[in-house]
Parts: structure tokens; C-alpha cells; sequence
């Protein structure tokens, strides 16, 4: 099988990637440099980014929030869900990659349904009397419309991404490595602690880039839930290609330093982590 | 030890509750005698009804159908092909290949569709300006660029599906079946394709619930004359969205739900039958 | 076709596509920002759009425009001798209006403990996170400006500024900053007020009556919104059909009732419905008018200086 002759099997693809891949990144490295621009080559869409130091940090806090978030909550999740018995776990991954097929831009705007301060969140809790509890002036919980919203709807968006790689990790551990600890003494927290989370890294690693990168990019989450008031990185890229302030150079300029900063934060994190190894997410 | 169970499956539950909470207020709302999100006011079948007469709605579920199953369809012979092409490279060629191949993966889908986009318009403007106008041919963005544009983002799962069970393969069957006289051909299409399906079908499955499920790349290459269902419910949502399409997500949830219980109970079935097998083979040695 | 959200009577299309059998693609953009955007990034993909009067003017300016031929479109003459000639557009050669309009406060009466006449309101602590203001840079600094005073069109930059760190200021008592979304949230009570488009007021008055609309003190926006054929446009000659087709009194008339919004057409402005033609809202009187003033179009780098300080606003936000 690992014929030479196999090889010409690939040139599709790697005419493809060329194209549609290498190409296109390179594009958007002459744009922000002002390829195709009336100015010609110029720095200026990279001296210009310090006026969005702001939301950089608001995509990079928001993000890495939403990211902790997953992993404390995915975590767990997933490795409850491997000590299940089989057919629990098949009938769990399936019902956790479900929701995938219903769009991802109505179940965020679903939420807005549940939200709002005349949502079914807050007319349940008026509906029992909760808001009696704060006297008479408070009607509702404010909810919508702020950078907590738009966390929430980060983690409910990508939480999949981080529970099933973990999942998937932690599903192939040998189990007789695990009774062979426990022969020779070890608890459950040594068990844990020594060779469970050692060796399920690698999944929590690609589920944190997996969780991490679609939320410091999004850009349709903050325009549901957080009300145009929590502009994000995503955002300001969309407003230079498709937005209100046209600019295909600058929006260019941007990305490519988004994507710098993201592989940058990525390399960092690969380097404590042993992770060579890609996880698979199915 | 049991206490310690349920308390796991509670906070499993909680998290399926998290995930499913959205979708359940979608469903039901999708029955709701009025456009209200939030106010019920009564069962009601309209928004069904209105949903087969929309054509705006029906175009766009056609386009987002044609376009993912192309899509997936191409992208898992092209990823095939290409992980069969790496697998037989020596490892820094590959090593090469693959990181390029990890790329769209791995970059924000946003940087994806602005860099496609930039190629589209750059390469149809230029074509227009050029060739175009000798041949008095003008191209436009529309359900080519989309479908090239799903295609390059598909692959990779593709690959990355089908590469483990290439490596799982044992690498003196291809030449075993050769030295009894199969063609390269035959010996694939006999022996090495069968080994591999499970992989290339999990990659197209992949590929087309990506494609389904996409709005950030379709959003910068379809241009302005077509829409798939994720751009349709985008423009809605600056707005407010029609139950109708409450009522589209409810059937397609739906349609998979069936579906995946229908291969779920076959699986389980043919896995039982082979256990049979496999006992009455162990009591019959 | 590309048009606005909520701006056309959709059936009027399924009517011209069966008088003329051109199919009509339609796609709607919720600012005048966006679609100049769109159109940048891909010319030569629609036949009719819809901009308003100032970004017509930057349209013409930047050759974005074909010229449109009135003999194609005989029902032209329908259109009001008011409409014709304006400033945007000064040769007629570019547009021809669709609808006007102005732009007001929208107020839940049920939710205001009196009945706001001024901008300021925009700006009262009671309402904090009840307010909602919009979500595009010229509507919303201009907003900003009347309240201080200066003209929507100032081209001083200190005023711009100015009116940036007013809506800083304003940015905690805000809910949203929305466009089309306001529909939504002022006809269930989510918010209790917002500035938009007076054809869009009388709209959401039908659906929740306990809504309100003024006109403030200060003055206001007065808009034309006229259909224009960009540059490059594959079917010229469909669009003036449909150009034609729009200004005939059966469709300005149909369409005015659907969308509320006021027609440049006097003859189709005598056959409305008397409810409708002789609302305030939308055919407010001379008094009102001449307190309003309409935009105009900036030099780039006043343009230029809206966006940054547009995002200098957004950024603070978070």
C-alpha cells in the first residue's frame, strides 16, 4: 500500500490546497499590506490597529471565560460519560452531536427568547413570585443584552467541541492499566490525578482550540445576545467587508493579526501540554 | 460508589438540559397560534402550513441540500484519493501535506470565508476584466464559489477520518493481493477500500453535517444570488425570525432523529447477531 | 433587488413577475453602510437598489451609478414636482424617489411616566436599560448632534467628537443598539424606546397600540429614499421595468399601505386609504418639516472619521 505509485493520488488535493488554501492566505497578507489599494503598499492598516486594543482584549477575555467554562463543565461531563456502559455512551455522543443539525444561528437566537426581560426565564420567575423576594421594584433580571450573555452563548455553542474529544480520549484508555494502579494501591484520586488526566491531556487540548478559536472569532453570538454593545473581534471584520465601515485592507490587516495572536496562544499552550498527537473529535 | 453514580448522571443531565433547553423552546414555539417567540397563544399547525408555500425558505433548504450533499460527495473521493496519496509519502512530505491540510481546520471559520472571498472576487474581477470581456462572458459569485468554497473546507475531515484506519491497514495485504494477480486497481477497489469504508463514510458524514451546519464561510462566498438556509435565517434574524423556520428545524431535527435511531438499531442488531455468531464458534471449536 | 428589511409589500413582487416574467431576486440590508459595502465587494451583482438620499449623493460621487433612462419609465411623472430635482440628486439622472420619511422617537406610553418631546429623553437615568438607539453611525451621532445642538451635516470634528462622548455617556443606560430588531422589541414591551423611522412607527402602532411616536424638539431626519441601478447592473432594462412598475399608483399605493412609509407619487398619495394619507406621522405638516433637515453627503475624511468614532463608541461599550 505505501506504494510510490499511490502518490498521484494526492495531486488533486494538493493542486486544491495550493489554490483554495495557501492562495487565499496569501491574499489576505497583500491586502493588509495594501495590495489592490489606492495607497499601494503601506503599513498604515497595521499602525492603525492599536485604536481596537480594546476589542482585542474584550474578544480575548470573553473567549478564554468561555473556554474555562467549557473545560469545567466538559470535563466532568465527558468523563462521567466514559465510565457509562456502552450503549449509554453511543446513545450520549449521539444525543450530544444532535443539536448540530439544527442551526446554530436559531438555537443562539432561541436563547434570546429565553432571555429577554420579558422572556420565559423571567415571566417563570415572576410566575412564582421569585422577584417578590427583592420588594417591589425589581421585575426582572437583566440578562440580554450583556458580555454575560455572550459567554453563555459561547458555551452552549461550542461546549460539544470540548466534552467530545475528552470523551473520545478518555474512552481509550486501557482499562487494565487503571486496574493494574489499582492492584498496587493506588486510590481513586492517585488513579485520577496519575493516569487519567495525564493521559486524556491531549483531548482537552484540542477541545480548548476547538472551544477557543470559533469564540475569540465569532461574530454573530455578540450581534444576537450581547445587543451591538460587545463588539468583538469577529465583528469589527465583519463591519470592514460586509459592514458599515468598508475597508477590505484594514479588515485584512486584522484578521491577519487575530490569527498571529491565536496561533501564538496556541503554540504556547501546545508547548506545556504533551499534545503531538492530534485528538480526533469523532 | 452508586451515590457517586447518580450524582454524575445528574450532572450529565443538567448539561443536556443546558443543550437542549434552546431547542425545545424552538419545537414548541414552532406550534405557536402566533409570530410571539415567547407568549404561547395556542396550538397551531399555520406556520407548517405557511413554511411548503414559502418559496424564499424552500429555495434556500434546496440550495443548503445540493450544496452540502455535493459537497460532501466531492470531498470525500478528493479526500480519499489524498489520504491514500500522503499515506504512501515519505514522513517530512507528508508531515508537509498535512499541516497545510490542518489548516482550515484549525483557523477561524471568519479567516476561512474572508480569504476565499478575497480569491473569488479577485480572481472573477480579473477574469471579467480579461478574458471575460473577449469571450463576452461575466462571471459572478453564486453557487460555483459556494460549492468550491465548501469542498476546501470539507476535506480535511475527510483525511483526518480516513488516514487512522490506513494506518490500522496491514501493509502486506495490497501486495499480497498483487502477487495473486490483482491489478492496482482490483486490489484496491477488492482490498483496500472495504478495510477502509468505515473511515470514509464517518468522513462524509462529517463533511455534510459541517456542511449543513456552516454560515460563517457560505456567508462570504455565495455572493448575492444565492442563499443556503443558515444566510436566509441570518437576514431574518436582524429582524425577527419566522416560526416558519421553527417549523423547517423541527422536521429536520426530526428527519435525522429517525434516522439516527433507525442506523443506531440496525448497528445494535447486527452487533448482537455477531456476538451469537461469535459464541456458538467459541462452544463449536 | 436589493432592499432594505421590511420595505417592500413582497407581494407586489409575485405581481411584476407575473405581469413582466422577469424573476425578481430580492435581498434586504438593514443600513445604508452595509449595502455601499456590499456593493463594493460585489459589483455587478444587483439591478435595483434602494439607498437613501446622502448615500445616493456618495453613490453618484463615486460613479457607483448608471444612469437611469426616464423614457423607460413613463410613470415618472407620477412622482411629485417636491421630490424631483432635490439635492442628492440634482440633474434627476440617477434616481427616482421610492418613499420619504422621517425619523422620530418611538415611546411605549405604557412605560414612560411622561410623554418624552425631546432627545433627551434618550439620555434619563429612569430608563436605564429600556432604551434602545440605532445601529448605525450617521442615525445615531446624528441623534448625538441635535441634542447639542449642531447640524447633522457638520463637518467640524470637534462637534463629531463631541457628540461621541455624549453617547459614551449614554452607552450604560442603553439596552441595544439596534436596527430592524426594534420592531421586535417594541411591540412586546422588551424596551420602552428607540428612535426609527416614522413609516416603520405607524407599522408597529398597528400591532401594539400603547406605542407613541414624536417627532422631538430639536428637529429630525427627513429622508428620501429613491431606487437607483448600480453600475454594472446585468439587466438594465429589467431593472427601469421594475423602476416603472414600482411608481405605478397601483403599486405605490399597495406598497404605502404595507409598509407605512410616505409616497412621493401624488396621485397615488390621493388614492391611499384616508387613514393613512392623512396621518400626521406620515404626512406631517409644514411646521414639522421645516424642523427637520436632511443629510448630506461628507467628505471622505469626515466619513472616515464616523467610522472610527463609531467604533471608538462600540469599543467602549464592552
Amino acid at each position: 500500500m505505501k506504494n510510490r505509485r499511490n502518490r498521484i493520488l494526492a495531486a488533486p488535493y494538493v493542486g486544491w490546497m495550493a489554490v483554495f488554501v495557501v492562495i487565499p492566505l496569501f491574499l489576505v497578507v497583500l491586502y493588509a499590506f495594501g495590495f489592490d489599494s489606492k495607497e499601494g503598499f503601506t503599513l498604515g492598516n497595521f499602525t492603525q490597529i492599536h485604536q481596537y486594543a480594546g476589542i482585542f482584549a474584550n474578544s480575548f477575555v470573553l473567549a478564554l471565560f468561555a473556554t474555562a467554562i467549557c473545560l469545567l463543565l466538559g470535563y466532568p461531563a465527558a468523563y462521567f460519560l466514559a465510565r457509562e456502559v456502552p450503549a449509554v455512551r453511543r446513545l450520549a455522543t449521539i444525543i450530544i452531536m444532535l443539536p448540530m443539525w439544527m442551526n446554530f444561528l436559531l438555537r443562539t437566537y432561541s436563547w434570546m427568547s429565553l432571555l429577554e426581560n420579558t422572556g420565559l426565564i423571567n415571566r417563570f420567575l415572576r410566575a412564582i413570585h421569585f422577584f417578590d423576594l427583592f420588594g417591589p421594584e425589581k421585575g426582572y433580571f437583566t440578562m440580554i443584552n450583556t458580555p454575560g450573555a455572550v459567554v453563555l452563548g459561547m458555551v452552549y455553542n461550542f461546549l460539544p467541541f470540548m466534552i467530545l474529544p475528552i470523551f473520545s480520549v478518555i474512552d481509550k484508555i486501557d482499562n487494565r492499566v487503571i486496574e493494574a494502579a489499582q492492584d498496587l494501591g493506588a486510590d481513586s484520586v492517585t488513579v485520577f490525578s496519575r493516569i487519567i488526566f495525564p493521559l486524556s491531556l491531549p483531548g482537552v487540548l484540542s477541545g480548548i482550540t476547538m472551544v477557543f478559536i470559533p469564540s475569540v472569532s465569532t461574530f454573530v453570538i455578540s450581534k444576537l445576545l450581547g445587543g451591538g454593545k460587545t463588539i468583538l473581534l469577529g465583528d469589527l471584520i465583519d463591519m470592514q467587508f460586509y459592514g458599515s465601515t468598508y475597508n477590505p485592507h484594514l479588515g485584512s490587516a486584522i484578521s491577519l493579526v487575530m490569527m498571529v495572536l491565536v496561533m501564538a496562544a496556541m503554540a504556547l499552550m501546545n508547548r506545556f501540554g504533551a499534545g503531538e498527537e492530534e485528538a480526533m473529535l469523532f | 460508589m452508586k451515590q457517586r453514580r447518580i450524582g454524575s448522571r445528574v450532572f450529565n443531565l443538567l448539561i443536556l438540559l443546558f443543550l437542549y433547553a434552546p431547542i425545545f423552546v424552538l419545537i414548541a414555539f414552532s406550534f405557536n397560534a402566533t409570530k410571539s417567540r415567547s407568549v404561547w397563544a395556542g396550538f397551531s399547525l399555520q406556520w407548517y402550513e405557511k413554511l411548503f408555500s414559502d418559496s424564499r425558505i424552500l429555495d434556500a433548504l434546496w440550495t443548503t441540500l445540493l450544496v452540502s450533499v455535493l459537497a460532501a460527495a466531492l470531498a470525500t473521493v478528493l479526500g480519499t484519493m489524498a489520504a491514500i496519496g500522503f499515506y504512501s509519502m515519505r514522513r517530512r512530505m507528508r508531515g508537509v501535506c498535512m499541516t497545510i491540510n490542518n489548516i482550515p481546520m484549525t483557523n477561524a471559520d471568519i479567516i476561512t470565508g474572508v480569504s476565499l472571498m478575497l480569491l473569488f472576487s479577485f480572481a472573477i474581477v480579473s477574469f471579467n476584466a480579461t478574458l471575460g470581456q473577449l469571450l463576452g462572458i461575466t462571471f459572478r459569485m453564486g453557487f460555483a464559489t459556494l460549492l468550491l468554497a465548501h469542498i476546501t473546507f470539507n476535506v480535511p475531515y475527510v483525511i483526518l477520518s480516513v488516514m487512522p484506519k490506513l494506518r490500522q491497514l496491514d501493509p502486506n495485504v495490497y501486495e499480497a493481493a498483487q502477487d495473486l494477480g490483482a491489478t492496482g486497481w482490483q486490489a484496491f477497489w477488492k482490498v483496500i477500500l472495504p478495510e477502509i469504508m468505515p473511515g470514509v463514510v464517518n468522513g462524509a458524514l462529517i463533511a455534510f453535517t459541517m456542511s449543513i451546519d456552516d454560515f460563517v464561510i457560505s456567508y462570504f462566498t455565495a455572493g448575492s444570488r444565492v442563499s443556503t438556509l443558515s444566510m436566509e435565517i441570518y437576514s431574518m434574524a436582524r429582524k425577527r425570525i419566522s416560526p416558519e423556520i421553527n417549523a423547517l428545524s423541527t422536521l429536520l431535527f426530526v428527519s435525522v432523529l429517525l434516522l439516527l435511531v433507525i442506523i443506531n438499531i440496525r448497528q445494535f442488531r447486527q452487533e448482537k447477531a455477531k456476538a451469537r455468531k461469535d459464541a456458538v464458534l467459541r462452544s463449536n471449536p | 433587488m436589493f432592499n432594505w428589511g421590511e420595505y417592500i409589500d413582497e407581494s407586489l413582487l409575485e405581481t411584476f413577475e407575473e405581469q413582466t416574467g422577469i424573476k425578481v431576486n430580492y435581498k434586504t440590508f438593514p443600513d445604508n453602510e452595509t449595502l455601499y459595502s456590499t456593493l463594493q465587494s460585489s459589483m455587478g451583482e444587483y439591478d435595483v437598489i434602494i439607498p437613501s438620499d446622502y448615500m445616493i449623493a456618495r453613490m453618484i460621487d463615486e460613479e457607483m451609478l448608471e444612469r437611469i433612462d426616464l423614457n423607460n419609465i413613463p410613470n415618472y411623472e407620477k412622482i411629485s414636482d417636491s421630490y424631483k430635482h432635490l439635492d442628492y440628486d440634482p440633474g434627476n439622472e440617477y434616481s427616482v424617489p421610492y418613499t420619504w420619511g422621517t425619523v422620530g422617537l418611538i415611546y411605549n406610553t405604557t412605560m414612560v411616566s411622561e410623554a418624552p418631546t425631546s432627545w433627551k429623553a434618550l439620555w434619563d437615568e429612569q430608563y436605564k436599560g429600556q432604551i434602545l438607539m440605532f445601529d448605525n453611525s450617521r442615525d445615531c451621532i446624528g441623534i448625538a448632534l441635535k441634542v447639542l445642538g449642531y447640524s447633522f451635516n457638520t463637518t467640524d470634528e470637534a462637534q463629531i467628537k463631541e457628540a461621541v462622548d455624549l453617547l459614551i455617556e449614554q452607552a450604560p443606560l442603553v439596552q441595544a443598539y439596534v436596527m430592524d430588531q426594534i420592531f421586535d422589541k417594541l411591540e412586546v414591551g422588551e424596551a420602552a424606546m428607540g428612535p426609527y423611522y416614522a413609516g416603520d412607527a405607524i407599522t408597529m402602532m398597528e400591532s401594539n397600540p400603547d406605542l407613541a411616536f414624536v417627532l422631538p424638539e430639536e428637529g429630525a431626519n427627513l429622508f428620501v429614499d429613491a431606487m437607483c441601478i448600480p453600475k454594472g447592473a446585468p439587466n438594465k432594462e429589467n431593472a427601469e421595468a421594475f423602476i416603472n412598475f414600482m411608481c405605478s399608483d397601483e403599486a405605490a399605493v399597495a406598497n404605502c399601505e404595507y409598509i407605512g412609509y410616505s409616497t412621493p407619487s401624488d396621485s397615488a398619495r390621493e388614492k391611499l386609504e384616508p387613514e393613512l394619507a392623512q396621518n400626521p406621522i406620515a404626512y406631517p405638516d409644514e411646521e414639522t418639516l421645516s424642523r427637520c433637515e436632511t443629510f448630506i453627503n461628507l467628505p471622505e475624511e469626515i466619513l472616515k472619521l464616523y467610522d472610527s468614532e463609531w467604533l471608538r463608541l462600540k469599543g467602549a461599550g464592552g
